[in-house]
Order: C-alpha cells, then sequence, then structure tokens
C-alpha cells in the first residue's frame, strides 16, 4: 500500500469497505454525496448490499434490520438527515445493535447550507434522539484520520454493540488529501448468537426496544448505562500538541484544530506560549485530560466552526479553574489562524502587561494642594 | 369385545406460536390471524428460517405468541427494517405484521416504497378502521361517520378526506406481486385468508416480489360492540368500502 490523493467521502466509503462492511443503505445529501455514489459503485461489485433508501428514516431503519442480523453496516448523511435518523438511532441504542454513521456535517439549523460546518456537536455528543443513551463520537481532522477512524468506528461499534459516528465537518469530506487506505479485511462468514438469522435448531431471538414496567425498562437503562461508562474509561481519544510548557490552552477538533494548530505554531513563532488540546473522541469527551491541563494554563480558548457547542463540555471540565472564551463561526465559515492568533495577543496583553490597578490613585496629591 | 382405540390428534397449537396467553381483547382478531400465519409457517417448513418484524400498536408483542427470531420495530418503520433483514440475508423469509396507523399512516412511505422496490418480503396488514393500542382513535381507514375518540362525532370525511384503502394502493405498484384483502368473519373467509397467506409466503420463497395481505378485523372494544356484533360490522359494513378479493397475482 502506497499514499494517493483521495477525496475525503470517498477514502471513507473505501476504508468502510475495507472494514468489511457489508452492507450500505444511504440518501444523498450534499457534502457526503459522493460517499453514497462510491458505496453504489463498489458494494455491488464485491457482491455486497446497497441500497439508495426513500429517505433518512428509512435509511437508518434498513440499517436496523441489517445491524439485527448481525451484518456489518453503516449508514451516512449530513446535519438535516441526522435530525431524520434521530428516531431510529434511540431505537437502536436500545436494542443494542452494533451500526456506524457517518456525518458530514454542513452549516444548520433548518436547511442551512451545504458549506462545512461543526453543527452537529450537540445532536451527536448530547443524546442523538429521546431517551438516556450517548452514541460513540469519532472526529478526524484529516483525511487519513477519516480512514483510520472509520475502521475504528466498526470496531468499536461491534465491541460494545453501540453506534459508533463518525464525525467528519464539510471540508473533510470534500477535500483531498494524500492518505494511505488499508488492506481488505473480508466480512466475517458467521453471525453473531444473538443475530436474528432463523430459529433453526435454537430458541428464538428477540431484538426490541419496548420493556413494559418501570423496574425491567430501568434495568435495561442500568445495563445501557453501565456499558457507557465503560466506553467512558476505555476509548476516550485525544491529541495533544505543544501542550508541555502551554500558558494557553485552544481546545478544537476536527478542521477547526487543523487552523487551530496553525495558529498555535504562529503564536509559538513569537514566543507566546499556546498549545491545543484536540478531541478524538467528541464523546466520550476527554474531561480528565482537560481538567489536568487546565491547571497548568492561564487562560482556554475554544474554536469551533459553531456557536459554541463543545464551550460547555469545556466547563465542564476545568470546572472554572480558569477562563473559558471561544472563538467561532457558523454558517459554514471557517475560523482562520490570523483571527485566533488577534485574539491571543489579546491574552498576553490581559494575562502578562501589568494593567493600572482600579484603585490605584495618587492619594497623596490632594493633601499637596 | 374389544375396541382398539386409535388416538389422533385432530388439532394442535402450530410450532410456530408460543405457548403463550395473548393479551388481546376477547373477539379480537389479532389472535386468528396470529394462527393462521403460524400454521402456514408450519406447513411449508419455515419456521428455522422465518424472521418477524413487530409493529407500534396492539400487535407490539407478537413475538411473545411466534415462536420465531423476532424484531420490533420503530412505529411505522416495519417495512425498511424488514427490508435490511432481507437484504442481508436472501434465504431467509422476513414478514412484517402491521396494523392500520402503522402501515396507512405513519408508516405508508415504507410500506409503499418496500411495494415499489419489489422488496421480497411479506406483509400482512391488519385493518380494524381504529387505533386500538391507544384506546380508539380516528385511524386512516376508519369509515365515514365511524365514532371514536378523535372523531367523537363520526369521521367527518369533508375535513379528513375519504378512509385509504390499502389493498388497491398497493396494486397499482410494479414491484406488487400479490395483494389479496381476506377477513375472519366466518369459517369460510378464514379459509380464504389462510390460502392468500400461503400463496404471499410462497411468493416470497419464489423470489417473486412484494407481497399483501390485508385482513378486515374486528375491534369489538375500541368499536363498543359484542365480538359477535363485530364480526357483523366487518361483514355487514367493512367489506362495502373495502371489497374482499385478489387484487393482484402476478405470482409465478
Amino acid at each position: 500500500m502506497s499514499k494517493e490523493l483521495l477525496k475525503g467521502n470517498v477514502a471513507i466509503a473505501e476504508a468502510a469497505i475495507r472494514a468489511g462492511c457489508q452492507a450500505y443503505f444511504g440518501y444523498p445529501i450534499t457534502p457526503q454525496t459522493e460517499l453514497l455514489e462510491h458505496m453504489a459503485r463498489r458494494m455491488p461489485q464485491l457482491g455486497r448490499v446497497f441500497l439508495q433508501a426513500e429517505s433518512e428514516v428509512a435509511a437508518i431503519n434498513m440499517v436496523y434490520g441489517a445491524a439485527c442480523a448481525g451484518a456489518r453496516v453503516m449508514t451516512s448523511s449530513s446535519g438535516p438527515g441526522v435530525s431524520l435518523m434521530q428516531e431510529g438511532l434511540s431505537y437502536i441504542a436500545c436494542s443494542q445493535v452494533p451500526v456506524v454513521l457517518i456525518d458530514i456535517m454542513r452549516g444548520g439549523p433548518g436547511l442551512g447550507n451545504i458549506q462545512p460546518s461543526q453543527s452537529d456537536y450537540n445532536q451527536l455528543t448530547k443524546s442523538a434522539g429521546h431517551g438516556d443513551f450517548h452514541s460513540i463520537v469519532l472526529a478526524p481532522a484529516s483525511v487519513q484520520e477519516a480512514i483510520n477512524l472509520t475502521g475504528l468506528a466498526f470496531d468499536l461499534a461491534e465491541k460494545y454493540r453501540t453506534i459508533a459516528v463518525v464525525a467528519g465537518d464539510g471540508i473533510i469530506g470534500q477535500m483531498m488529501e494524500p492518505a494511505e487506505l488499508p488492506p481488505m479485511r473480508h466480512p466475517c462468514p458467521t453471525r453473531p448468537a444473538w443475530a436474528l438469522t432463523g430459529a433453526e435448531g435454537r430458541s428464538k431471538n428477540i431484538i426490541t426496544s419496548v420493556f413494559l414496567g418501570g423496574a425491567n425498562l430501568e434495568k435495561v437503562n442500568d445495563r445501557l448505562q453501565a456499558k457507557l461508562e465503560r466506553i467512558h474509561t476505555a476509548e476516550t481519544r485525544y491529541a495533544d500538541f505543544m501542550t508541555t510548557d502551554a500558558d494557553i490552552l485552544l481546545v478544537a477538533f476536527g478542521t477547526a484544530a487543523r487552523v487551530a494548530q496553525t495558529a498555535v505554531r504562529q503564536a509559538r513563532q513569537e514566543g507566546i506560549r499556546a498549545g491545543l488540546l484536540r478531541p478524538i473522541t467528541l464523546w466520550p469527551f476527554p474531561h480528565m485530560r482537560l481538567e489536568q491541563l487546565s491547571r497548568q494554563v492561564e487562560a482556554i480558548l475554544v474554536v469551533e466552526m459553531n456557536a459554541g457547542q463543545m464551550v460547555d463540555d469545556v466547563r465542564l471540565a476545568v470546572g472554572g479553574l480558569v477562563p473559558v472564551d471561544f472563538l467561532g463561526h457558523t454558517g459554514g465559515v471557517v475560523p482562520l489562524p490570523d483571527e485566533i492568533l488577534d485574539r491571543l495577543h489579546g491574552y498576553t496583553r490581559r494575562l502578562w502587561t501589568p494593567a493600572p490597578h482600579p484603585d490605584d490613585y495618587d492619594w497623596l496629591e490632594p493633601m499637596a494642594a | 369385545m374389544s375396541e382398539k382405540l386409535i388416538e389422533r390428534a385432530v388439532y394442535q397449537r402450530p410450532a410456530a406460536l408460543s405457548d403463550t396467553p395473548t393479551h388481546y381483547c376477547p373477539g379480537c382478531g389479532h389472535g386468528l390471524i396470529h394462527k393462521l400465519i403460524a400454521e402456514v409457517i408450519d406447513e411449508l417448513g419455515l419456521r428455522g428460517r422465518t424472521i418477524a418484524v413487530a409493529p407500534v400498536g396492539c400487535a407490539v408483542f407478537l413475538y411473545n405468541y411466534f415462536d420465531l427470531d423476532s424484531a420490533e420495530a420503530a412505529h411505522g418503520r416495519a417495512p425498511a427494517m424488514a427490508t435490511g433483514l432481507k437484504r442481508v440475508q436472501p434465504d431467509k423469509v422476513v414478514f412484517t405484521y402491521q396494523g392500520d396507523g402503522d402501515l396507512a399512516a405513519i408508516g405508508i412511505a415504507e410500506a409503499i416504497w418496500a411495494a415499489s422496490r419489489g422488496e421480497n418480503i411479506t406483509t400482512f396488514f391488519v385493518n380494524n378502521a381504529i387505533y386500538g393500542m391507544t384506546g380508539g382513535q380516528m385511524a386512516p381507514t376508519s369509515l365515514p361517520g365511524q365514532v371514536t375518540t378523535s372523531s367523537p362525532t363520526g369521521r367527518d370525511v369533508k375535513m379528513t378526506g375519504m378512509p385509504i384503502r390499502i389493498a388497491e394502493l398497493m396494486a397499482g405498484l410494479p414491484g406488487t406481486a400479490i395483494d389479496a384483502r381476506c377477513a375472519t368473519y366466518n369459517i369460510y373467509t378464514i379459509k380464504q385468508a389462510k390460502k392468500a397467506i400461503r400463496t404471499a409466503l410462497q411468493t416470497q420463497l419464489a423470489g417473486a416480489g412484494f407481497s399483501l395481505v390485508e385482513f378486515l378485523s374486528a375491534c369489538p372494544t375500541n368499536w363498543k360492540m359484542t365480538p359477535q356484533e363485530a364480526l357483523l360490522w366487518v361483514e355487514q359494513t367493512m367489506t362495502d368500502y373495502y371489497p374482499l378479493g385478489i387484487y393482484k397475482d402476478t405470482a409465478p
């Protein structure tokens, strides 16, 4: 294998195929359509399932059905489509079947636009549907990382029988970068014991999300919460960039983290000790690492391509130890390194230039008069 | 004089049904329709390769009554879920079992599209002209003037339009291979219904496309009738608007 120039959407689709994805169900939506188109071409060639659904509502329920049969299955969409999938995602979460969702985010709310954005942070990380659950949410910052995290998403989804989301913004989906695809992993020929394959020679399997009686449903929820706790402990992922001696910490994910990284480099050239924490899992969020760093830095600046959806998570982690500010744009506008640098200059003035104290006046002067 | 006593089972519970009392009301059609489906599954020897998809509605717990691998779908989404189940294992038999609210209201897009694709699944559609589980609201198939809890002065078709005829609608789609409307109000219609179930499942086995069997079924509780009155209402009133018959048969 060697590096080739790959478009994010195509790279993710091919990575899913090489991760042994057996079935894809989806609905066209910009900016993820090339992903569906690649699946349309490749999956039938390999004797696997591709089906264009009549809506995202149908697509996620087809995925739900295929997952109940124990197949490696995925769908992909963007914000408006993911909103429609929330019903299905809630059922999938309660039924505890493994599903992979790729969300190539665009500007919202409403139909919004098709510019790159990170506007689905809340709907993906908080609870993508009714009830108490979280999906694992992986946020790549490059085409290569999108490839790697897509393979990981399938493995995590199956390991924990949960929903794993790869959340890329429109830039990750649309840009071309040199990247290397993994070798082909062939689909697993057998189906798990819990799958609905016909009850030949065994008692029936039932996959359901309805549990009447408070105690029954609470037991299901307790199991679900215990699983989420295990995921939180074992699967939190993040990347540090120049944080060892940092006084100011930037927190950013995906494309915003690429921009923030450039700003950190520029700041370092000016002698400003900036660093960057990049959450790779948006859920589970790297609370512990952030809590550690908040004891070291003087200020935190969150950079996002939305109105500050991650800020609450950052504030929860730092617990008021340091000020947490936000810089970002909505509507598909991408922040620039210069804006971030300007903000960092503001910090250096505020934090390290001695300002006149408001109570400081020359009290001797009136006496002299 | 010695007489040889020969014991012969004249009736037994089909193997595809569990030995579980149902939660259905007295006079409800679901129990009988479950049994007919289970009998055909037994007779065709399909128990070990059949997967049922339950709806939201009174039949939500059908997996307690069928002894089959089963999934419980979101409201109206059973045909999409069945599509996923079937596409990744085309050698299995997959059926949905849906009521009128589930199929004809919230899930009509998924039903029409499964039929339109010629999805090789079977849909059993139980039409009792009312929302049973939520306590008797107007269904898309409630008859003009029918009193329900959400049409307390009778269904006003000027406001809500005329009831939807699913068997006729599905017959117009090229992907539909088998389409029949049956009932279960007397021995004759019960036998016809069983025949339609058999044809539908055989059509799926032949890979010939989408099959739909609609059942006109009684809901004495929400119709506020005795079971006997309810069966008469199916026979005399419902069949007027919903004629029984085979609407499409392109099976090989």
